[in-house]
């Protein structure tokens, strides 16, 4: 868990910055789009320097003159006008107003968004119910009435459809502002002495640029579309001005007659937009960090295991798990860099087996790999045997492999609120878990659920069965989780940090509770911590682990009192303990002195 | 009085007091109830508790993120009523912050130059070159390098960014740091150095630190006093050799009996 997740995409992170571009062009639709849009934009904004003729020149005698004739390449209209001139300088215009409308409903939006969100309560609410009533009419309506009231003409359409489009920004930054005006850099910057403005333009703003952005580039289309919309009707373009918009109402007329001249904006119209769109849709893909690290990658049921392997023999057949020459790795960009490497374990059963080590040493990526559990892509078990009673776990058929997790080998995770569904009570959760492997009817499911609630320590389990997660503490939760594990009697638990967010007091309880069960069971234990204390409270044998790499292994109060390994004996002395007062300090300094001047 | 750096008496917080918009009424939770303490200048005091104990919402009040709903704070002599009404720069200048999630008190889109120089610039009102100056001198004072500046903040540890956290927090020149789980998210090994860190610095600037903690064995490494605290309550308050020797509370007793140890046979 720690390592996918902090070794991973931290290192990437200015990379990625830096490449967005490159992103973007690598996503080929987008980048179709970029061009596009370019290229119309470009002649646009060229319109005064190219050859065409007068876009409100009338010549009745040329008037509806078909595509590519003598000097008018797109026709003429019903007054004689040249299409190309018109399309070119009514494509100005529509952009114009589209992007300018884009820009005032973003700056008031995102204004309003920035202020109610940080403010909170009553401003917030004040803000928010005027968002909702701009909502609550259908925009074009909205937008309709506004005209109406200010009059026809182009400046007028635009404020209609820029205040129309204020709710899309005002919700979405004001949602993300909610969140980061908590966040700790805003109080530390308070505490610096920032002001609140100040914190808003510097601190805030920043951080929801990208949400701007990505609305920005998915609303301007639409906005295009009903300037469009309002001149069709009218409302926009006043004639002789030529607009898309307006450009396609006076030619419905001629639909039948002359279908170029109403056909010709429409395409453009298609153009713009949908250029827009493909290329809002590159540009949000790029700038979410949600997207960016994968989230929408759907993981095949097991990881992925290298074709050539190298597989060892199993060198512990008695053992009930042993993992031999383990490499995991993870393919970014199409290279592969391994996680951990050469890691091998082995778990006798009714044995609890400590692995230790701190933030990014392969722990976890080692107890994932177990179950072909690490997200592929990008997870690659590259070299390695994984032997449960005798059997290859990675040679398994995917139904075998599915059927042994949780009935032979189960997991109990860190964060119990995370791994449990807050919208199921636990006693269903529970029930699941053991009608994934044993066909029971609904009664013995629940007499089962209640008896290994109880078993773990919930008191009125029958009760308290009823109670979704939220409603219990951290450690009833993990007793719940707990639970879960014993629910078909598995050989095998693999612990991954079980007690390192709960209080001393409770991680003190659920360690009981787990020596007492392993007695009781006869199961074996591989506990993953970073705590030495918590090793020695429960474990009889430690792998410490660095860099994804066992690098010593040992009985536990044999490696602790007598640690062969440096990197070993610098964890030991780094960890304080009750009883050593301010010599710990002292300890502490010694070690790192002798580190600095070997 | 002038002795103490931070000093409460009955300092009480709840949360959700007043009636919703139904009128009816909320459920009020008492974060800290009747809190009296005393941080003496010079001193490391820790305050113990297990998560939901209102130590948090106590550093909160004494750095004027919260407000209390009743009792007196003096901060340095000075009494925090009229320090929130001057604004939280009149705190800044006395009392600093260090949060428990360095990478989280780090603004990702800022770099570390521009957040070091704000409280030099508002709270000190040092010109360019000061600043400057004494950023290097911060960022040495905590081992970082001077190319530090530059860079963005998830370009560093969890552990080099505390440092760069403690740095900032030194730059207001306030006499008294409020430090919060200061450690609690950092492997050990760095999780030693930045507490050997904190001792120099202490004795190198004569601060005083309010430590909040949950883990006790941190606490009795570089504490002077402790609190524990139990539900909003301070149960138990004593220098640290006699808190660990003789606990009085049965609180207190159970804590120090949780706590896991590498020698498990003693």
């Amino acid at each position: 868990m720690t390592v996918a997740t902090s070794s991973g995409p931290t290192p990437a992170g200015s990379r990625n910055q830096v490449s967005a571009w490159r992103l973007l062009l690598n996503n080929r639709l987008a980048a179709v789009g970029l061009v596009l849009l370019s290229l119309l934009v470009l002649v646009a904004l060229l319109a005064p320097l190219l050859p065409l003729p007068d876009p409100d020149a009338t010549a009745p005698a040329e008037r509806l003159q078909p595509v590519l004739s003598q000097g008018h390449l797109l026709g003429t209209d019903q007054l004689g006008r040249d299409i190309l001139s018109r399309l070119t300088w009514g494509s100005r215009v529509s952009m114009a107003v589209g992007f300018a409308a884009t820009l005032v409903a973003a700056a008031i939006g995102s204004t309003i968004g920035l202020v109610s969100g940080y403010a909170g309560g009553r401003t917030d609410n004040l803000m928010m119910r005027g968002v909702d009533m701009l909502m609550a009419f259908p925009y074009i309506l909205l937008a309709l009435a506004i005209v109406a009231a200010l009059g026809p003409g182009l400046m007028n359409a635009l404020y209609a459809i820029a205040i129309v489009n204020i709710p899309f920004f005002a919700r979405n930054v004001r949602g993300v502002t909610l969140g980061l005006s908590h966040a700790e850099f805003v109080d530390a910057a308070r505490l610096s002495g920032k002001g609140h403005l100040s914190i808003i333009t510097t601190e805030v703003l920043p951080n929801v640029l990208p949400v701007i952005v990505i609305t920005m580039s998915t609303t301007a289309g639409w906005m295009i579309l009903e300037t469009a919309g309002l001149s069709f009707l009218g409302l926009g373009a006043q004639p002789p001005q030529a607009d898309l918009g307006s450009m396609l109402g006076e030619g419905r007329a001629q639909l039948f007659t002359a279908p170029q001249v109403s056909i010709v904006p429409g395409v453009m119209i298609f153009l713009i937009v949908i250029s827009l769109n493909v290329l809002g849709d590159g540009i949000r893909d790029v700038l979410d960090p949600r997207l960016r690290s994968g989230a929408l990658l759907r993981p095949g049921p097991r990881t992925e295991v290298h074709s050539d392997r190298a597989q060892p023999a199993n060198g512990f057949p008695s053992a009930v798990l042993n993992v031999e020459g383990l490499e995991t790795g993870f393919v970014r960009n199409g290279h592969y860099s391994s996680a951990v490497k050469a890691v091998s374990l082995h778990l006798h059963p009714g044995e609890c087996l400590g692995l230790i080590g701190e933030s990014g040493s392969g722990k976890s990526v080692t107890a994932l790999s177990i179950m072909g559990l690490v997200n592929s892509p990008p997870g690659v078990i590259r070299n390695g045997g994984i032997y449960l009673h005798g059997d290859d776990v990675h040679s398994m058929p995917d139904t075998r492999l599915i059927s042994c997790r949780g009935s032979r080998v189960a997991y109990i995770f860190q964060d119990p609120l995370t791994t449990l569904h807050p919208m199921h009570t636990i006693g269903r959760q529970v029930e699941e878990a053991i009608s994934a492997h044993q066909r029971l009817d609904r009664r013995a499911l629940q007499e089962r659920s209640v008896a290994l609630l109880e078993r773990v320590g919930i008191r009125d389990a029958r009760e308290r069965a009823k109670h979704y997660p939220h409603q219990l503490s951290g450690g009833q939760r993990q007793r719940v989780g707990i639970a879960m594990a014993l629910a078909n009697d598995p050989d095998v638990i693999v612990a991954d940090e079980p007690t390192t967010a709960l209080d001393v007091t409770v991680q003190a309880q659920i360690l009981g509770l787990l020596k007492e069960l392993r007695r009781e069971r006869g199961m074996a234990l591989l506990f993953i911590t970073h705590d030495f204390g918590v090793v020695a409270e429960i474990c009889d044998r430690v792998a410490v682990m660095k860099d994804g790499v066992v690098v010593e292994t040992g009985p536990t109060q044999e490696l602790l009192a007598d640690p062969q390994h440096d990197y070993t004996k610098r964890l030991i002395a780094c960890v304080p303990e009750i009883g050593r007062g301010s010599d710990f300090l002292a300890r502490v300094r010694s070690v790192f002195d002798a580190g600095n001047k070997p | 009085m002038t002795d103490n750096a931070i000093q409460v008496r009955e300092l009480t917080k709840t949360f959700g007091e007043g009636r919703s918009f139904l009128g009816r009424e909320r459920h009020v939770v008492r974060a800290v109830d009747g809190i009296s303490l005393a941080l003496r200048s010079g001193e490391t005091l820790a305050v113990v508790g297990e998560s939901g104990s209102g130590k948090s919402t106590l550093a909160r009040m004494l750095v004027g993120l919260e407000e209390p709903t009743s009792g007196e704070m003096f901060i340095a002599g000075r009494d925090a009523a009229g320090l929130r009404r001057r604004g939280p720069r009149a705190f800044g200048k006395i009392v600093q912050y260090v949060f428990q999630d360095p990478v989280a008190s780090l603004n990702p889109r800022r770099t570390i130059q521009d957040i070091l120089e704000v409280p030099l610039k508002l709270l000190n009102g040092y010109d360019a070159g000061r600043r400057r100056a004494r950023m290097t001198e911060l960022l040495d004072a905590v081992h970082m390098p001077a190319d530090t500046l530059n860079r963005y903040p998830h370009e560093f540890s969890g552990g080099q960014a505390q440092r760069i956290a403690i740095a900032r927090a030194l730059a207001a020149e306030a006499q008294i740091l409020i430090l919060d789980e200061p450690v609690s998210a950092l492997d050990v090994s760095v999780q030693a150095q930045v507490l050997l860190l904190l001792q120099d610095l202490k004795r190198r600037f004569g601060l005083s630190y309010l430590l909040i903690s949950h883990d006790l064995a941190v606490v009795e490494a570089i504490s002077d006093r402790v609190a524990v605290m139990l539900l909003g309550k301070v149960v138990e308050e004593a220098p640290v050799q006699e808190v660990f020797a003789r606990p009085q509370n049965a609180y207190t007793r159970q804590l120090i009996a949780s706590a896991p140890k590498l020698r498990a046979s003693e």
